[in-house]
């Protein structure tokens, strides 16, 4: 996973590498629920376009973060999800609590 | 005469979460026989990560123990049995439940079987309390022979 934290958007944007299962979340939780304490962003964005497969352990981390994003202050949104992580998210139904971002490169240059 | 097409493997691994990849990548590899796209061979390997999640958390609760999977293929069909000695399930209604886990705790969703039953053609759950659980899981693959044929001809062809 790589992060970027953009000062003055207060923007924090993680970009998922891994393939996402039970194996790797507690890798990735562990690494952004620091990284948020770490920078208190005002805005989080998990961004899926190199993540080459998610099971339901992507879901449950997801909301994990969702609800620490809320806590800290911040809003949590997912960005850039492929044919499989979306139809994978939308069986949850998480969709209708966490929005999608479409705009996360106009609003920073983001790698 | 055509022969009907017949494979079968059996793979065992201890159950460590690391281990998740490895089953799904290598059953992948062994429906790839059959020739499937990329969306059905992600549909297996998510159904495959999912049970294999399952026994390994569910089952043995993340104690040791082995973890058995049995592919066959019949003609386009792959039916996948998934099996650990582990615990078992009390209610396996209940279990299918979409959102239903017993260990929320640990972000877990409860959306384990919805996805095996809506990601396969057919999802049969066994399990004895104490004992272990088996799921027996099959999807068919669309056969796609007339393009592989015409491909064959243009190649000879050149």
């Amino acid at each position: 996973m790589e992060s970027k934290f953009y000062e003055e958007d207060k923007l924090l944007v993680f970009k998922i590498t891994d393939e996402i299962d039970d194996c790797s979340v507690q890798k990735i939780r562990r690494r952004a629920d620091y990284e948020m304490e770490r920078y208190m962003p005002k805005r989080v964005v998990f961004d899926f376009d190199s993540v080459t497969f998610m099971d339901s352990a992507g879901i449950g981390m997801i909301i994990g973060r969702y609800k620490f994003a809320n806590i800290i202050g911040a809003k949590l949104e997912v960005s850039k999800l492929t044919q499989s992580v979306k139809k994978i998210f939308e069986m949850s139904g998480i969709l209708k609590l966490i929005p999608v971002a479409h705009d996360i490169e106009q609003d920073a240059r983001v790698f | 005469m055509k022969d009907i097409f017949e494979n079968e493997m059996k793979l065992e691994f201890i159950s460590k979460s690391s281990n998740e990849a490895f089953a799904r990548v290598t059953v992948a590899a062994f429906v790839a026989q059959l020739d499937p796209t990329i969306e059905e061979l992600a549909d297996i390997k998510t159904a495959v990560s999912e049970a294999v999640t399952n026994c390994i958390i569910h089952g043995y609760e993340n104690k040791q123990g082995i973890v058995k999977i049995v592919g066959h293929l019949k003609e386009n069909e792959v039916i996948l049995e998934i099996s650990d000695n582990g615990k078992g399930i009390e209610n396996v209604d209940i279990a299918k439940e979409p959102l239903y886990t017993t260990k929320p705790n640990l972000e877990r969703s409860g959306m384990g079987f919805t996805i095996m039953e809506s990601f396969m053609d057919t999802l049969d759950v066994e399990s004895i309390v104490g004992l272990g659980t088996k799921i027996t899981m099959s999807k068919r693959i669309k056969p796609k022979i007339e393009n592989e044929e015409n491909e064959f001809q243009m190649i000879t062809k050149d």
